[in-house]
């Protein structure tokens, strides 16, 4: 069984704050880590390989920086470590990450490709399921758990808003994961000494045989027009006085809105 | 367009590093860089304090704008019934059709005719219809090369559907498909008045900021739209359209749904139809706490959620928990009780009509979204607020 692990580098979200007068990201001391629902799909790539047998190879789309969260992986286990970097891939949306990371595929050879639902910094959702469209191979989204693995199937439970639903598929399939599927595991001693002595593969749009016009901006349907700070809402009433006075006005103000 | 450094502007200083979102501006050599993370978001460029970042169109950039007629929405169903995410992408889609002087169509798959005529009486002008076996259950193939086909024939300008697990799953195919762009889980839909582009504007970074997206040079522009943040439309029982029926002929799955399990209860429905919605944080300070929420709620009418603060404490299941990795919902009245407001939770309930925050902490930011607040200790606050409701309600 051939595994390929799609991840991403991301900001800690949790702690990125816009300044609102002049529309920018402070962003002081934040740290990068590994989009923390491909730390779920690197763990079921692990499983399914410990289970099936076969290999696990990560990859990534990023600058020569992202080879630091390629390394996390290695120590956790996987196999090898695929880096994706080229200007010509600047100002990638989510069609042209997934056109590249597909062509890489391609080049590279899976059975099962395995996607964190998203990453949180963009939020989309969108680019595993683009991979496995320009691979021309079946997706199921959303995967909270694993039922089965055969030699020519697999079974897994898909999350939905109302329950789950129980899907086969043939190979390949690309799955995306969500944190329900499992615990990451931990780096091992021997899994950092070899996250510091692996070579990460890297390639460059001419290795994965890419069309330069839909690489990068090039290649980007959509564009960033602008950002901007939430909306803080400005007329808000502060009810005062005693506990009894508070409620009292509470109770007026719903009457008066006609909540009751 | 792209965004470039002057080198001989650049000093070196760093202050643009802080301002990039992506991480996409690095120093090298003394000066600054940009790097392939680059989305061209423009934050960089008024931060620079030598003027040496600046924006460059290239002509060879220019694609054909395609020939886009007409706002399309895919209408979701499970188990034959239409989704509610679909009125709400008809009432958006309806004011975005009246701004272009357009039609409004509806795309529905297995479902009823009769299901398709709720659709019309709902606001679309034309549904085009399929009820074939193969497109009853959810699979994201047949619903991909189904919907690409019919937007490859009639070339609308716009298609929505919802930010629901199987728009976002199968949507994005689609868009792969025609080569054309998607923004995901969008919160507000505009029309640029002067060049008629969708403005797509979502929440990115964990609500942290917002971005508008637009998608130039393609067609059709699609976007998925959260749920419960667009009004419906209005209801017309005697509005007419056309029904269009379509077969799914010569369309496979590779992937088969065996079973589908329902697990959800009653409350996780609830809670995203409720009118009323008593939800509370770390600041109930544990299960016991949540039984006061449990009287408020009960005098009021209302369901119960909470934040992920409660829930990963484990005092209520996480089908109760709203915010950007819960339930968005959109009541009349939402009475949010020991919830800080981390920007997580207000992209869950800011569509909320009224918002009224109980909080000990007065600089808790929930105030800032509030219509009304109370500072003070919950524990006496809600208990007399509910025995008040009751006395008020004559019950």
């Amino acid at each position: 069984m051939k595994i390929i692990v799609c991840i991403k580098q991301v900001p800690d979200t949790a702690e990125v704050r816009i300044n609102p007068e002049t529309n920018t990201l402070i962003r002081d001391g934040v740290p990068s880590i590994i989009n923390p629902y491909d730390m779920h799909a690197i763990e079921a790539g692990l499983h399914i390989k410990e289970k099936a047998g076969g290999n696990v190879t990560v990859i990534t789309m990023g600058p020569p920086q992202a080879e630091t969260a390629l390394r996390e992986a290695i120590s956790m286990g996987v196999d090898s470590a695929v880096l994706l970097t080229d200007r010509a891939f600047a100002g990638s949306d989510t069609w042209a990450t997934a056109y590249t990371l597909a062509k890489a595929i391609e080049y590279l050879g899976a059975d099962i490709i395995l996607c964190g639902k998203q990453a949180i910094d963009g939020d989309t959702a969108q680019v595993g399921p683009e991979i496995a469209e320009f691979l021309d191979i079946p997706h199921i989204s959303y995967i909270r758990k694993i039922d089965e693995i055969k030699d020519n199937k697999i079974v897994v439970q898909r999350l939905m808003d109302d329950g789950y639903d129980v899907i086969e598929s043939s190979f390949p399939v690309l799955l995306t994961v969500v944190k329900e599927l499992n615990v990451p595991r931990l780096p091992s001693i021997k899994g950092k000494m070899a996250a510091k002595k692996a070579v990460i593969q890297k390639m460059n749009a001419a290795d994965i045989k890419a069309d330069e016009n839909c690489l990068g901006l090039k290649g980007s349907p959509t564009q960033v027009r602008n950002i901007f700070a939430p909306e803080v809402k400005k007329d808000r009433i502060m009810l005062e006085g005693t506990t009894e006075e508070k409620v009292t006005a509470l109770v007026n103000e719903l009457m008066r809105l006609k909540c009751l | 367009m792209l965004i470039r450094i002057d080198k001989d502007k650049c000093t070196g200083c760093e202050a643009c590093i802080a301002s990039c979102p992506y991480d996409a501006i690095i120093i090298k050599d003394g000066k600054a860089e940009i790097n392939e993370l680059c989305q061209m978001c423009k934050a960089c460029l008024s931060v620079c304090p030598e003027g040496a970042i600046s924006e460059v169109s290239e002509d060879s950039d220019q694609k054909e704008k395609g020939q886009g007629r007409g706002v399309w929405v895919f209408a979701e169903q499970r188990d034959g019934k239409t989704a509610v995410v679909s009125f709400e992408l008809l009432g958006a889609g309806r004011r975005l059709a009246s701004e272009l002087n357009t039609e409004l169509s509806a795309v529905l798959f297995g479902c009823t005719e009769s299901e398709a005529d709720e659709l019309i009486k709902w606001g679309a002008d034309k549904v085009y219809h399929c009820n074939d076996e193969i497109i009853k259950v959810f699979n994201d193939e047949p619903y991909a090369k189904l919907l690409s086909d019919l937007i490859q024939e009639h070339k609308p300008d716009i298609v929505l559907a919802g930010a629901t697990p199987i728009g976002r799953s199968f949507i994005p195919r689609v868009a792969a498909r025609l080569k054309t762009g998607l923004t995901a889980d969008c919160t507000s839909l505009d029309i640029d008045k002067e060049t008629g582009n969708l403005l797509q504007t979502r929440p990115a970074f964990g609500g942290n900021i917002m971005a508008t997206i637009l998608c130039p040079f393609t067609r059709p522009q699609m976007a998925t739209v959260r749920p419960r943040v667009m009004k419906r439309g209005e209801y017309d029982e005697k509005r007419k359209g056309a029904i269009i029926n379509i077969n799914a002929d010569n369309i496979k799955s590779r992937t088969n749904v065996i079973e589908t399990v329902k697990e959800a209860s009653e409350t996780a429905l609830n809670l995203q139809e409720a009118s009323i919605i008593v939800a509370g944080g770390r600041g109930v300070g544990g299960p016991k706490g949540f039984e006061i929420l449990f009287e408020l709620a009960e005098a009021l009418g209302a369901s119960i959620a909470a934040s992920r603060a409660a829930v990963d404490e484990g005092w209520i299941p996480y089908r109760h928990q709203v915010g950007q990795t819960g339930k968005t919902v959109g009541p009349k009245l939402y009475i949010a009780c020991g919830i800080s407001g981390a920007v997580q939770h207000l992209v869950g309930m800011q569509s909320s009509d009224i918002i009224i925050a109980i909080n000990k902490n007065p600089e808790a930011p929930i105030f800032n979204t509030a219509n009304f607040g109370i500072v003070g200790d919950l524990f006496e606050l809600i208990p007399l607020l509910t025995k008040k409701i009751k006395e008020a309600k004559g019950l």
